[in-house]
């Protein structure tokens, strides 16, 4: 298909954009088949304005006799505006928008295009494979091995073609544990605690239905866990009456006479709907301009997204909790295993794991735990909260543990790494980006669609050395020790870095931090080395 | 006389669950309890004059419990074996929080032995005439009137008091009569830059019809010190509704017909008395017990306090907008003219010269607006045993207004939230004269400059502590007038004030600190490196000759941040909180050891914490607090008894 069919018109002059932290400014307006490029003919800047098409959530048009305005909502949740000299051409650039930003074949996205000099399709996609992680945690070699059962995407389409299993367990009895777990995401490694030698594993949940079905192998493969004698829990991020409902539909949980030793506990996450919903209302309140402290503090606390984010720290701090103080191993998971396990087991390891807390770390937590695991971002992410489109499969799960993972860094600013731009730029990137990561839905839809040939990889990119060293903790002093997050209200903050990033409070935040680094960077650590160099 | 009662436990009210058994003392000054069969002498104080309340709760078989509550927000709850010693700790503790007279104030016994000279030099420290003439006065347009000597026209105004120029004794005297206790218009602040001014007074006792010809002469003496405007505004901050009610009383508002050239003004700032009850309410909030982020949003939103702080600050911004855009002078004035007034005059100084982010522009700031305009700090501060309809957190509000301003503009100010913090503590404890009595005639009758010693030396004398890292006499955010934002989403609960000994929600590792720690360490380095220089200088100098390098000299100690967790008289346990929402449910082996893998977050200085100075020093027990997360158990099938699943109740009772 050709992009030129949604073009009607590629090119409008005087036309006038108004964006936060600018003077409104006259320039040539452009359409292209994934950008609108706004240059500003003769202006100060030599940069023109670049804006994804795929950033664009809803598109808001006011035509008039003469002339006509576009408002562009956007994923990033920046707002900006267009005076468009002519109705017709008005007309013409908002139909051209709205086909070209809902566009949903993947192999046409911007990714398939964009070639950036400094990066090479020969390159490695990706940080690592599981092997590669396998093989660099020597200490589970005796009791885990890689499993390659899934190498053709059969036994779970959702899964890696690798995954982490207990040593004692055969590809066979792995086979028959999937047929009993749903979309056959059965239990599999996330982290291996080295002091307690106890694990957190994640899964989907069993499909015992109604009839309290059973599954040998699903059992054996639990048992193997915790070797019979220990005990272990099952965090299931539903409540108890949902894990129950769930069995009407064939879903279930493990009951305690099927599982011995194993005890189960019920955390509610909320996903899907629900969360999308508490997205939209957040940003809904955040752009309110009513200058009334009372239906701003009722607005926020109606959009419960902090109540999200409390929820989805205190799990974590409970399977952290359960690993690290109790010495249990904990295996998580809500009903596809694709949202909320996730999110509960990537927040435990970054607040057990210190290596998970570097930049690379981190990044690799997400590819693991999120990329490979097979979160379906492009069902997630396909409309953010501006969108009028009816929702279905939208769930900012990824933008939640963005914001935990914010909530971790503020309560332990010296503990992580990387900073603050670091969660913005992907909680931007993960709705409209320049790079394949966050394309499709699974590991083999990123096959299938030659994703892994064909685009380039956000992580590599960000750990090129001048991306690393803006997304750098200035602060960082790595502590082996476990960050056990506050989970009282008064703990938890409105990320405006986020939420109220198009406003001028962000701005002079984001001045401070530049002070922050400059006063580390520059005066400090050089000194330091010159005492060093000085000394002897 | 001291009293001591042995065997008495302090509940952790934070958790409600752990509890330290130990002897209380009563002093003259404090309430001291000392922990029994610690290793490290801990000990928590508390000065009498902090106590806000005690309460003696229902006895129960493991004692009576009496609840202490702080005007620094720390609650502290003892259990009291017998029955009796309750009763008496109660009724002695009441007798001591609530001294009837002046003299009693720990601020005449604290230090009282040090020499009485340099006692008295350190109140020079802070002077008001120098304030005066760094903004320029007096000049060809404001004069110093002596008016006020000897306390003669307003007893709870200050003695020296700046008037414009063409303001004749008459005229004085005859605005004064025509405002509430005698509070005339005077001057607050002086802008150098286009002589605009904020003066502040009393409401005028207009009534429905009353006129007075001196008093609008002397707005109008004010209008015409503005070379550069013809009117001015006149602000009343209270609400419409109010004002109005006060003309029945014979007082009121300016009308503007008899005025000319001035512009009238309500902003609409509650009474001492919606500001003690919301403060109340937010309180409670404050100190409930694992609540839902729902219960904690809807209870902050319906105290008001954050609205009424956008309000404080809303007025500041309109009288800043005034001064430094129009150029436009302003009379500011409420009832009495010392509380909303005092606030709002202040707010409007801090965003408008940058003198008043410093440190010692602080200091002068509140000793001009606050102290030396009489602002009721004993009756609103709750010093002696008065009336409660007189508490109100006032001066608490304007401090919050410049944390919720040094939060929008983390690099605009030289001090940092200890220092707000540390004068919040101060203006209640009673250690330091600076705001005892309730205006300066009291306390030039008090002789408190003789007798007491002056905060503002203190703190001066510490500043190091108080310097905000990200502070730059040269940044952009610190140069002229501030521009905040009052978007409600600007306004934040201030966790470190009003949860202070609530250790467990504040931020476990603090960029400021750390920043601090930077700024020390980096001192020595440039120290060392010039020491090191020196010495490459001398080797070169003395070539051939062997020298030994001592290498010890340059041994660098390990940062301060950079302690090993070992080191627990610094250390503060990071321990999960209660994650499992039902006070934990695990049966933990780890439990009653002590946590091994605290993290080290720094503490307030240790020159706070020595018993030295005890009313800053926090909960000894600091270094196990967070145990309690996991240290009472509740029974372990309370999980479980919900759960659909029948027979792991059967598991779990097992």
């Amino acid at each position: 298909m050709e992009f030129s069919e949604h073009i009607k018109t590629a090119n409008v002059e005087d036309v006038v954009l108004r964006r936060p932290f600018y003077q409104p400014t006259k320039g040539t307006l452009c359409v292209t088949g994934h950008h609108l490029i706004f240059s500003n003919r003769g202006g100060d800047s030599a940069r023109p304005f670049l804006l994804l098409l795929r950033n664009i959530d809803a598109i808001e048009k006011r035509p008039s006799v003469s002339s006509g305005t576009i408002t562009l909502k956007c994923k990033d949740l920046c707002v900006l505006q267009l005076d468009i000299p002519g109705m017709e051409e008005c007309l013409n650039i908002a139909s051209s928008i709205e086909s070209l930003s809902s566009l949903e074949t993947v192999s046409e996205m911007y990714p398939f295009f964009y070639r950036p000099p400094f990066l090479s399709l020969q390159d490695q996609w990706g940080l690592s494979s599981t092997e590669q992680h396998y093989a660099q945690m020597k200490e589970i070699h005796d009791g885990w091995r890689v499993s390659q059962v899934n190498r053709d995407y059969s036994v779970s389409p959702s899964y890696p073609p690798a995954v982490i299993v207990p040593h004692s367990i055969d590809d066979e009895t792995l086979v028959k544990a999937a047929r009993f777990r749903q979309g056959g995401r059965f239990p599999v490694l996330c982290y291996y605690h080295r002091e307690t030698g106890t694990v957190i594993m994640r899964s989907s949940q069993p499909l015992s239905g109604a009839n309290r079905k059973r599954c040998r192998e699903d059992e054996l493969l639990l048992q193997a866990v915790i070797d019979g004698s220990e005990l272990g829990y099952i965090i299931d991020t539903r409540s108890s009456q949902q894990a129950q409902q769930a069995r009407m539909t064939g879903g279930g949980f493990e009951s305690k006479s099927c599982y011995r030793g194993w005890k189960r506990l019920h955390r509610q996450l909320e996903k899907g709907k629900v969360l999308q919903e508490s997205l939209i209302k957040l940003v809904e309140a955040c752009g309110d301009q009513s200058h009334s402290v009372d239906r701003w503090l009722s607005k926020l606390e109606n959009s419960k997204w902090l109540s999200h984010v409390q929820t989805a720290l205190s799990t974590a701090g409970l399977v952290a909790e359960c690993v690290e103080r109790d010495g249990h191993s904990v295996l998580v998971h809500g009903s596809e295993g694709t949202d909320t396990s996730l999110l509960v087991s990537s927040l435990a390891q970054l607040i057990l794991d210190p290596d998970s807390r570097t930049l690379a770390g981190f990044l690799g937590l997400l590819e693991r735990e999120w990329v490979q695991a097979g979160h379906p971002f492009q069902q997630r992410c396909a409309h953010s909260a501006y969108s009028h489109v009816r929702l279905r499969h939208e769930a900012p799960v990824f933008v939640l543990l963005l914001d935990c993972v914010w909530q971790l860094a503020r309560q332990f600013p010296l503990a992580m790494g990387f900073s603050e731009p670091l969660l913005l730029r992907l909680a931007k990137e993960v709705y409209a980006s320049d790079y394949g990561t966050f394309l499709c839905n699974s590991d083999q839809e990123r096959c299938v669609t030659g994703v892994k040939e064909r685009t380039h990889c956000l992580f590599q990119s960000l750990l090129r050395a001048n991306e690393r060293q803006h997304y750098s903790n200035p602060l960082y002093e790595r502590t082996e020790l476990a960050i056990w997050p506050s989970i009282q209200p008064p703990s938890l903050q409105l990320w405006k870095g986020l939420f109220l990033q198009w406003t001028d409070d962000a701005l002079h935040l984001v001045e401070a931090q530049k002070v922050i680094q400059n006063l580390v960077s520059q005066c400090h650590r050089p000194l330091n080395e010159k005492v060093e160099n000085t000394d002897g | 006389s001291e009293r001591k009662v042995e065997n008495v436990r302090l509940i952790d009210t934070v958790t409600s669950r752990r509890a330290s058994v130990g002897t209380l003392y009563l002093t003259a000054t404090h309430t001291i309890f000392v922990e029994n069969e610690t290793e490290i002498l801990t000990e928590t104080w508390v000065l009498h004059s902090l106590v806000f309340s005690v309460e003696k709760q229902a006895s129960t078989t493991t004692g009576c419990p009496l609840l202490v509550r702080c005007k620094n927000f720390q609650v502290l709850q003892f259990v009291i074996p017998q029955e009796r010693d309750c009763h008496d700790v109660h009724v002695s503790l009441l007798h001591l929080s609530r001294p009837e007279h002046y003299e009693e104030l720990y601020c005449f016994s604290y230090n009282a032995n040090s020499d009485r000279e340099d006692r008295r030099k350190a109140w020079d420290f802070i002077n008001l005439k120098a304030e005066y003439s760094r903004m320029g006065l007096p000049n060809h347009l404001w004069k110093l009137t002596p008016a006020n000597h000897h306390y003669k026209v307003s007893d709870t105004y200050p003695a020296d008091l700046y008037v414009p120029k063409s303001a004749t004794p008459p005229v004085i005297m005859g605005s004064s009569k025509f405002r509430s206790r005698g509070r005339f218009p005077t001057l607050s602040y002086y802008y150098k830059e286009n002589h605009a001014a904020i003066c502040r007074s009393s409401q005028p006792l207009s009534g429905f019809s009353a006129r007075c010809l001196e008093d609008e002469q002397m707005l109008e003496a004010i209008v015409r010190s503005n070379p550069r405007s013809d009117f001015m505004y006149v602000v009343d901050t209270r609400p419409k509704l109010n004002a109005m009610a006060n003309r029945a009383a014979g007082k009121g508002y300016e009308n503007e017909d008899n005025y000319s050239n001035i512009k009238f003004h309500f902003v609409g700032i509650e009474n001492i008395h919606v500001m003690r009850n919301s403060l109340q309410k937010m309180l409670e909030v404050s100190e409930a017990h694992f609540p839902s982020m729902s219960y904690f949003l809807e209870g902050l939103e319906s105290s008001g306090w954050l609205k009424h702080i956008k309000a404080v600050v809303d007025a500041g911004v309109f009288i800043t907008k005034a001064i430094a855009e129009e150029g436009i002078s302003v009379l500011v004035h409420c009832s009495d003219g010392w509380d909303r007034t005092a606030q709002v005059c202040s707010v409007a100084s801090v965003l408008l010269d940058p003198y008043y982010r410093t440190l010692k522009g602080l200091m002068v700031l509140i000793e001009r607006d606050w102290v030396s305009f009489g602002h009721k700090f004993s009756h609103r501060n709750n010093h002696l045993n008065g009336d409660p309809k007189e508490v109100s957190p006032v001066i608490d509000q304007f401090l919050e207004c410049v944390w919720q301003l040094s939060e929008q503009f983390p690099c605009a100010f030289e001090y940092n939230e200890r220092f707000l913090i540390t004068i919040h503590h101060h203006v209640y404890s009673c250690q330091y004269g600076n705001f005892i009595g309730n205006n300066q005639k009291e306390r030039t009758e008090l002789g408190l400059q003789e007798k007491t010693h002056s905060l503002w030396t203190y703190l001066w004398k510490n500043r190091t502590d108080y310097i905000n890292p990200l502070y730059r006499p040269d940044h952009s955010q610190t140069q002229g007038v501030l521009r905040p934002l009052t978007a409600p989403y600007c306004f934040k609960f201030w966790g470190a004030l009003y949860n202070r000994f609530d250790r467990g929600i504040h931020p476990r590792q603090s960029v400021m600190e750390y920043l601090m720690a930077i700024r020390e360490e980096t001192q020595q380095l440039e120290e060392q490196l010039a020491s090191h220089e020196m010495k490459i200088l001398n080797v070169e100098k003395q070539q051939k000759k062997s020298v030994n390098l001592e290498t010890n000299m340059f041994d660098r100690s390990p940062a301060v941040w950079a302690s090993p967790p070992s080191n627990s008289s610094v250390g503060l346990a990071n321990t999960p909180g209660d994650y499992s929402g039902l006070g934990g449910f695990l049966k933990s082996p780890y439990q009653q050891k002590e946590p091994e893998n605290s993290l080290l977050i720094l503490p307030w200085p240790q020159e706070l914490r020595k018993p030295t100075d005890p009313d800053l020093s926090t909960n000894g027990d600091d270094q196990e607090s967070g145990i309690a997360g996991l240290s009472c158990l509740s029974p372990p099938n309370e999980e479980s008894a919900k759960d659909p699943d029948s027979d792991e109740t059967a598991y779990s009772a097992a």
